[in-house]
């Protein structure tokens, strides 16, 4: 039963995306909603506000400056994750060397 | 580490290799605005440079890092961005808004010299955290 529940929603899913995918617009379609909303200003004024000829920059460090910042912070938290298991794991051997003895 | 990599050819040729690396790493940092590269890339570029010594020369490396100094450095990096977003809050902009430094410069050029700040923050964070990982995966106990 819970197969037959498990398929059925499956295919409902599946019909679902390939109804909607026929509603998105074309590949590379220079009228689509993604072109045409802020990708514009980006590209003609960019460089007048930002200073910055390369468009990548321009939108990583200033436009979306936020976004770099939680980035850094997931990196630093990488980090900072990987010291604290790592020295965790090596105390919990060390005492149990201890315990032994 | 101990000098387990440790070769006369490696010796030599890493006495070489390391300050081209690092140099080729700031300047994609510096000039990242203009070419491909910034903050992400000229950190590991940096960061490796510096595990690339730590292997071949072990406890003796010149630039002996270890991984307790490399995470306080990775919070230093993190906290340069955060605080280049905090002064344009002080001088009354939007947060990382960076055309609000009171600087003798056009607005544009206040821009190029904040997003030159935040990518210091983020080179000195990728940096560390390369060798936080490098440090805690290769130290041996004592």
């Amino acid at each position: 039963m819970t197969k037959f529940l498990v398929f059925l929603v499956v295919i409902m899913m599946s019909i679902m995306l390939f109804v909607s995918t026929g509603g998105l617009p074309a590949l590379f379609d220079p009228d689509s909603p993604a072109a045409t909303h802020v990708s514009p200003r980006y590209i003609e004024k960019s460089h007048a506000e930002t200073g910055s000829p390369n468009f990548v920059t321009a939108v990583l460090a200033d436009y979306r400056g936020y976004d770099t910042l939680g980035e850094t912070t997931v990196i630093f938290t990488a980090g900072l994750a990987t010291f604290l298991m790592l020295l965790t794991f090596r105390k919990t051997q060390s005492q149990r060397e201890e315990e032994e003895k | 580490m101990n000098k387990e990599y440790d070769s006369i050819i490696l010796s030599t040729a890493y006495r070489y290799f390391i300050p081209f690396i690092m140099i080729y790493g700031v300047y994609v940092l510096m000039n990242g605005e203009y070419s491909p590269g910034g903050g992400f890339q000229a950190g590991a570029l940096l960061g490796i440079a510096i595990v690339l010594d730590k292997l071949v020369w072990g406890e003796k490396a010149i630039l002996n890092i270890s991984g307790a100094t490399a995470l306080i450095l990775a919070g230093i990096g993190t906290f340069i961005y955060a605080l280049i977003g905090v002064l344009t809050m002080v001088f009354k902009g939007n947060y990382l808004a960076y055309g609000v430094f009171p600087l003798a410069m056009t607005e544009v050029e206040r821009h190029a010299l904040g997003i030159l700040g935040i990518e210091i923050g983020v080179t000195i964070c990728v940096m560390a955290t390369i060798i936080v990982i490098f440090d805690s995966l290769t130290r041996r106990e004592e």
